[in-house]
């Protein structure tokens, strides 16, 4: 069987790709069309690096299948700042340190994100059950946490 | 290497065919947390995947002979947000809900947490305490099942060749009836379940159990149905004296192995710990319905 043919959205975009059947989202993201944000920590759904968007769904990248998104839409990482204007969740991340090396990153704010798109007003316990599949092994967590309280606190208030 | 076809087609029947067909093996693909997973670690190579998500009645909940229809390939997020499911069988949504991270949520699936036959499956308790049978399609028609019969050990199942689970049944939930599932793990989220435990009981007018079935998970190559746990409560108010008979009958009944997770000590005896605690809930809800 040749190479799959697969047409989908990226970040609003138009994309296409050919892929084989094992390649996972997270394959195609990272090394055909070079969209490096989303990171792959586990490839086995624990850790959380790789969370993208997928029709409005957290998932993990490596747990779908490329040819799964044909014809649908997915949103990674690159998809949350406008140009130059970081997302509020990026600017409050850096400003708050709630990182150290990085890596989980790109995960926490997609599936941040996915949560506040939802829910303006989580408790403290709703985030940090939300980002129980995001592992940091840097912060402990509670930058990440409080950054993500404070971001939904400015939402509130715009 | 072969390549790996790939199908996703648009009704059961095409699914099985497809799979009655295949030369090589092939596997079902619902959320795939599992099937990719296993891929990955080179644990299985497929020639074919059939995703089954395109298959409109299989990811649908609905209402079905005063019971409930879930089709297998229904997500536990789904699952979670049907508040009429949720308000019927709530020890089967709390299991489903226990299944992994948010991410996990999104994608796996009620018949991919039975089809993947783990010991420790947190749904499959609760669906078979709930009294869940399935509809299994394969080359020769349509024949019902009970979730109890579906996996025959770890990793094993009684599905033939062109075989796969359709949807999960649940029945009308009778009067004052409550269901409750409960597991242990060592941290408060994701994690593999060391026992888990699911328990469904009646009462009639006066308070009394009439019908009760106790479940109990990863203490046993399969989910075991304790039959003596639930003689225990029957005819009985569910009481301090049948709490204890129920506890002691669910730790006699575990076989379990010794593991990184849990001894075979610990299980034994935090299997009737937890048995108790859901008939406590369960009772609780009965009451309250």
């Amino acid at each position: 069987m040749a190479k799959q043919h697969v047409s989908t959205l990226i970040n609003g975009e138009p994309a296409e790709f050919l892929c084989d059947t094992e390649q996972t989202l997270l394959d195609v993201l990272r090394d055909e069309l070079l969209l490096t944000g989303t990171k792959e920590g586990c490839s086995s759904g624990d850790c959380g690096a790789c969370s993208v968007i997928f029709d409005g769904q957290l998932v993990c990248a490596c747990l779908v299948l490329a040819v799964e998104v044909e014809g649908r839409a997915v949103k990674t990482v690159e998809g949350l700042a406008h140009g130059d204007r970081l997302h509020p969740l990026q600017q409050r991340f850096l400003e708050a340190a709630a990182l150290q090396c990085g890596f989980c990153t790109p995960g926490f704010l997609v599936a941040a994100k996915v949560l506040l798109d939802r829910n303006n007003n989580p408790t403290e316990s709703e985030v940090r059950y939300w980002l129980a599949g995001n592992l940091c092994r840097c912060t402990g967590y509670d930058k990440i946490v409080r950054a993500v309280m404070d971001v939904a606190a400015d939402i509130r208030r715009a | 290497m072969n390549a790996i076809q790939y199908e996703a087609p648009g009704s059961v029947e095409d699914a099985v065919a497809l799979l009655a067909q295949a030369n090589g093996e092939a596997r079902v693909l619902a959320g795939g947390t599992d099937l990719l997973v296993q891929m990955r670690a080179g644990l299985v190579r497929p020639g074919l995947i059939v995703d089954v998500k395109k298959i409109f009645d299989m990811t649908l909940i609905a209402p079905d002979d005063g019971g409930f229809r879930i089709g297998a390939a229904t997500c536990g997020e789904r699952i979670g947000a049907n508040n009429s499911l949720r308000a019927a069988w709530p020890g089967v949504v709390e299991a489903a809900k226990l299944i992994g991270s948010t991410q996990i949520q999104s994608r796996a699936t009620i018949g991919g947490n039975l089809c993947n036959a783990s010991p420790a499956a947190d749904s499959v308790p609760a669906i078979i305490a709930a009294g869940g049978t399935c509809t299994v399609a394969g080359p020769d028609g349509r024949r019902d099942v009970a979730a109890g019969d579906i996996a025959t050990g770890p990793g094993q199942t009684s599905l033939g060749k062109g075989e796969m689970v359709v949807d999960i049944r649940l029945p009308a939930r009778p009067p004052r009836s409550g269901s409750a599932y409960l597991r242990f793990i060592p941290r408060t989220e994701m994690d593999i379940a060391v026992v888990g435990a699911g328990v469904c009981l009646s009462l009639d007018e006066g308070g009394v159990c009439t019908a009760a079935r106790v479940t109990l998970g990863a203490v046993a190559p399969k989910v075991l149905v304790v039959e003596a746990a639930a003689d225990a409560l029957i005819g009985t108010p569910v009481d301090e004296t049948a709490l204890q008979a129920l506890a002691a009958a669910a730790s006699a009944a575990c076989e379990p192995i010794d593991d990184i997770r849990g001894t075979v000590e610990f299980r034994t005896k935090v299997a009737g710990v937890l048995a108790r605690r859901a008939a406590g809930i369960a009772l609780e809800r009965a009451g309250s319905n």
